[in-house]
């Protein structure tokens, strides 16, 4: 049991440490990487949490995909040493408010709660395991299943025509408008 | 395990990439700092998933995760479109709607 609190305690300390991390680093390429152990730390908890299929979820399209594109990107405009520019101090400001008026009620409310729920138990292998988690998508959400699937479609169209370049032709006629 | 550990550093990390957000310049890392909040939502799907027992929860975060490789794939072309028309990505550049 204290075992359990022991690794508990490292894995959120290391969550906490590597977003702080790509918060405050000042070479984005190291941010993305902070990032990349962030969501690898986050699938570990998943799967004490008892989301085997989430958390393998997490680590191949978090922290392979979607994070291999930020660093494609990053390496694409050569934007790893971004001039640093102090914020305003206006803005520093009302961020603190901003953050002070999330943080308090979510403390309150966690600290008023503690101990007064059941803590959570450890389920059995069968809850989240990818044959579970299977059935129900392809039974009782078949229908946002084919949404999002339509959503991937779009946005793999969306992506190719807004970074699509001007082809030859649209060149030469915008070079024989500028002429006449 | 006392739940509130658990929605605890769901919101620390919440918080985290909401002072990106709103303090970082850099529309990568602006993104970047969005992808955590999207996570720390997720962490706090799942473990709601463990207190009541209920394995629909998960699905959201299966759901939650494809919006966000959406997001992603549109957000960086957009970025690198921008990119292409102004050599920056500062967001504080991007102001052409300004009136």
């Amino acid at each position: 049991m204290v075992f359990g609190y022991i690794i508990y305690g490292l894995i959120a300390l290391l969550i906490i440490v590597t977003a702080a991390g790509m918060l405050i680093s000042r070479n984005t390429v190291y941010s993305a990487l902070f990032l990349v152990l962030n969501f690898t730390l986050v699938a570990i908890l998943y799967f004490t949490l008892g989301a085997p299929f989430i958390a393998l979820t997490q680590i191949s399209v978090y922290a392979g995909a979607i994070m291999i594109l930020f660093l494609f990107v990053i390496m694409l405009l050569g934007s790893e040493k971004m001039d640093w520019q102090e914020p305003l101090k206006n803005q520093r400001l009302v961020a603190g408010i901003l953050v002070f008026l999330v943080l308090l009620p979510a403390a309150v409310l966690l600290i008023s709660q503690t101990g007064a729920v059941p803590p959570l138990t450890t389920p059995d292998p069968e809850f989240g395991s990818p044959a579970t988690i299977g059935n129900i998508l392809f039974t009782q959400y078949t229908l946002p299943f084919l949404v999002i699937g339509f959503l991937l479609l779009v946005a793999t169209i969306g992506a190719i025509v807004l970074t699509k370049t001007d082809t030859p032709r649209q060149r030469i006629e915008a070079m024989e408008s500028k002429k006449d | 395990m006392p739940i509130t550990y658990y929605l605890g550093l769901s919101v620390i990390m919440f918080v985290i990439g909401f002072i990106g957000v709103l303090l970082r310049r850099n529309a990568l890392l602006i993104f970047m700092s969005l992808e955590l909040m999207f996570n720390s939502a997720n962490l706090a799907f799942v473990t709601f998933a463990n207190y009541y027992h209920l394995p629909n929860a998960q699905l959201f975060v299966f759901f939650v995760m494809t919006v966000a490789a959406a997001e992603v794939a549109i957000g960086l072309a957009l970025i690198v479109a921008i990119f292409r028309k102004k050599q920056s990505i500062n967001v504080d550049q991007v102001s052409d709607l300004k009136g």
